[in-house]
């Protein structure tokens, strides 16, 4: 097995990597402003429907049935794709997938293809397969584009060229299009991605997409999108090839009724998106003439083993959790070194390599819980970054000096008497940091809490040794 | 009424004026406080940590203490949700009969200050005079996990003296989150920043809270940008009445 999430297993640790971020000023701007904006679309089309907590219950509970019977799901799912026309394979690993992408655009002597946006191909780093293969892929998806011809790595789900704006944007296009001149109006954007897109959605044979959602009761796929880019990806080529994360499976058809208006609202803030395409396997003379749906297991079936963090199984990507997140308002999606950032991604990267990449993740949140209020599937993303936590703790992978601060504060603690005894030594002992009554450069683990903040000294008396000299008191007087 | 106080491990160490005021409080309401001297820890850093077996050790301890203790007062809404949401799974994991009952038992008992105020003795009035200028930070534990509402802007309103300014963006995270803010000390910097221009921006000299340990990341940025604005736990607020209105200058800052 090869579980690949792009290239998160070489990604520095989410400390560092935010670090570094963090300095970037025009980056926390775009981030103020996109997040900003992002959260108050979704709060109005969310707070105008009644039955929002119903529909976010619905959605949970489809979900939860669903990775119960996976199994079942999962093959009625290629029984109906195939009956329909399609072709279904199976990939257990990011590399198996890639390969079976590489193959069936071999096999008809293609050279390139034109893309959906689809994270589970960033996931599984399915261009640099194709370009390996000498076969060369498009984005086609305005903010993916973006993100391909600037060679920069998504830092959102749903909006991969966030952290860019539009000035950015426009040097990118007057670069890498050979433009010799571009306004700077959205407008003028617009048509030059336009006329660049245009061209290759007539030429190119092959389109690969994603999938929002994939219907087992008979066999479709669907994509939602705002551009209508996707909409010429599915329906132009000869030849479509869809990537289907194996959670992505919905029982029904009337399902989508309950997803189709959680997603819009918690994405993208639209009561409906633009786009919504539905194809069921190959249609004579209408669109592909050739389907083929690949199923990617990459890591999932491993959390679906787990019972108490198998929900992160449940997520439709969403965003809504990157957008109200505090910590990824800050330093944006790079800094968690995955095609999955935000919350959401601090518990699928890790969890998809089996724990063994991307350990700093369960840490990246101050757990407020904001991102398990807006899940439109009810995610407990808080309660499942502590379970991680606790693989960590469990696999003795967390820092030594960690372990031992939390053996002795676990000592302390253990008894009243214990706990009075350690704030007598920790005040003998805060007498070489005080001055003026704060403590300064602290050492350890809570030196970098000084460096950015004061820390008052612990007053003379704590309040069991006022309430004890106060009982005395009392005592003598009665 | 016999009300058990839970005084949380960081206020008896750091802020034990928010103790004494939460006595000062119940007892001017014609209540009867106790302290058991054996109380520690309720396992929050534990067990947000991913250290299980002793946030374990720590709520049986804690579960063993105030078995027969009527009411429990715990001026920490962080401390509280650490009691309710996760003591049931923690105990239910266990798969020790005895606990689980215990741990179910315990949780009608054990309540947040505001919320033992408002809800259970039914006061908002509590003869405080205050002042001052006051903004209100909501602890993300108290907004989303105890849905502690608008009991301490109630509680604040009948102060006397004091004047309220509302906080912008009270529903994002002041960036503490326990190791959190040591382990990401960077990012808890950054949203810590944002905390504290909204802070300034209402032009209050207090931001008070109903958990202190929000309060010792914003009171310690507030403090190293020499701000002028200082904390206090909205305790030691409702603490304050006429007679000892001119002692409170120069808090804690």
């Amino acid at each position: 097995m090869n579980v690949r999430v792009g290239d998160a297993a070489q990604a520095p640790d989410f400390e560092s990597a935010a670090k570094k971020l963090l300095r970037d000023t025009q980056l926390r701007r775009n981030l103020r402003h996109a997040t900003d904006i992002a959260r108050t679309k979704r709060n109005r089309v969310v707070e105008e429907m009644p039955d929002w907590q119903a529909l976010r219950e619905s959605a949970r509970r489809i979900k939860e049935h669903t990775m119960r019977h996976l199994d079942i799901y999962l093959q009625q799912f290629e029984d109906a794709c195939t009956r329909a026309g399609g072709q279904v394979h199976w990939a257990g690993d990011a590399d198996e997938a890639s390969r079976i992408v590489v193959d069936i655009v071999r096999s008809h002597n293609e050279k390139e293809v034109i893309k959906v946006k689809t994270m589970t191909s960033d996931e599984i780093c399915l261009n640099k397969a194709l370009e390996a293969a000498g076969i060369t892929p498009y984005e086609t998806d305005l903010a993916e584009l973006i993100i391909q011809l600037g060679g920069d790595a998504p830092s959102h789900i749903v909006a991969p060229a966030l952290h860019r704006n539009r000035m950015e944007v426009r040097e990118i296009f007057l670069k890498k299009m050979g433009l010799k001149q571009l306004g700077e109006t959205p407008e003028a954007l617009t048509e030059a991605a336009r006329l660049y897109l245009r061209e290759r959605f007539l030429r190119v044979k092959v389109g690969v997409s994603g999938a929002n959602f994939a219907v087992a009761e008979t066999g479709s796929v669907c994509v939602v999108e705002s551009e209508g880019n996707g909409r010429m990806c599915v329906s132009l080529p000869r030849v479509l090839i869809s990537l289907i994360g194996i959670e992505k499976i919905i029982p029904r058809f009337d399902d989508l009724e309950v997803f189709l208006q959680v997603l819009p609202r918690s994405g993208t803030g639209e009561r409906m998106n633009p786009y919504n395409s539905i194809w069921t396997g190959v249609y004579p003379g209408d669109g592909p003439q050739e389907f083929h749906a690949v199923l990617i297991d990459n890591g999932r079936t491993g959390i679906l083993a787990d019972a108490e963090s198998r929900e992160t199984l449940h997520c439709i990507r969403c965003g809504a959790c990157l957008n109200i997140c505090p910590v990824y308002r800050q330093t944006g999606g790079h800094a968690y070194g995955s095609t999955y950032s935000g919350p959401i991604g601090a518990i699928v990267t890790p969890q998809l390599q089996s724990m063994q990449h991307s350990q700093s993740l369960p840490y990246a949140s101050s757990l407020c819980g904001a991102c398990y209020e807006v899940c439109p599937v009810k995610i407990n993303i808080p309660e499942i970054l502590i379970h991680l936590r606790a693989k960590v703790v469990a696999a003795g992978e967390s820092p030594f000096s960690e372990r031992l601060g939390m053996k002795a504060a676990g000592f302390a603690l253990s008894g009243g008497g214990r706990l009075g005894f350690a704030e007598g030594f920790a005040r003998f002992m805060q007498r070489f940091y005080e001055r003026d009554g704060k403590l300064q450069n602290l050492p350890g683990i809570l030196k970098s809490w000084t460096e950015y903040r004061d820390m008052p000294a612990l007053p003379k008396q704590s309040f069991r040794e006022w309430w004890a000299s106060r009982e005395q008191k009392r005592g003598r007087r009665t | 009424m016999l009300i058990s106080l839970f005084v949380a491990c960081y206020n008896d160490a750091l802020f034990p004026e928010t103790g004494k005021a939460v006595v000062a409080v119940l007892e001017r309401l014609g209540h009867t406080v106790e302290f058991r001297s054996t109380q520690t820890c309720c396992g929050q850093m534990h067990y947000n940590s991913g250290y299980q077996r002793e946030a374990r050790k720590l709520m049986r301890h804690f579960v063993e203490m105030f078995r027969d203790a009527k009411i429990i007062c715990v001026p920490s809404s962080s401390c509280v949700a650490m009691v309710r949401e996760h003591f049931p799974k923690m105990a239910v994991a266990t798969k020790d009969g005895t606990l689980i009952r215990e741990v179910d038992e315990l949780l009608p008992r054990v309540f947040e200050f505001t919320e033992l105020l408002v809800d259970k003795l039914g006061v908002t009035d509590v003869g405080a005079f205050f002042p001052h200028t006051v903004t209100l930070h909501t602890p993300c534990h108290s907004l989303r996990s105890l849905n502690i509402g608008d009991r301490p802007q109630r509680l604040l309103q009948a102060v006397r003296g004091v004047t309220l300014t509302p906080l912008p963006n009270y529903d994002q995270c002041c960036g503490f989150g326990g190791t959190f803010a040591v382990k990401n000390a960077d990012v808890s910097a950054a949203m810590l920043s944002d905390k504290v221009r909204c802070i300034l921006d209402t032009g209050s000299e207090i931001c008070a809270a109903t958990d202190n340990s929000c309060l010792l990341q914003i009171g310690g940025a507030l403090s190293r940008q020499v701000t002028g604005v200082r904390c206090m736990h909205l305790a030691e607020i409702l603490a304050c009445t006429e007679s000892d209105a001119q002692s409170s200058r120069g808090g804690k800052s």
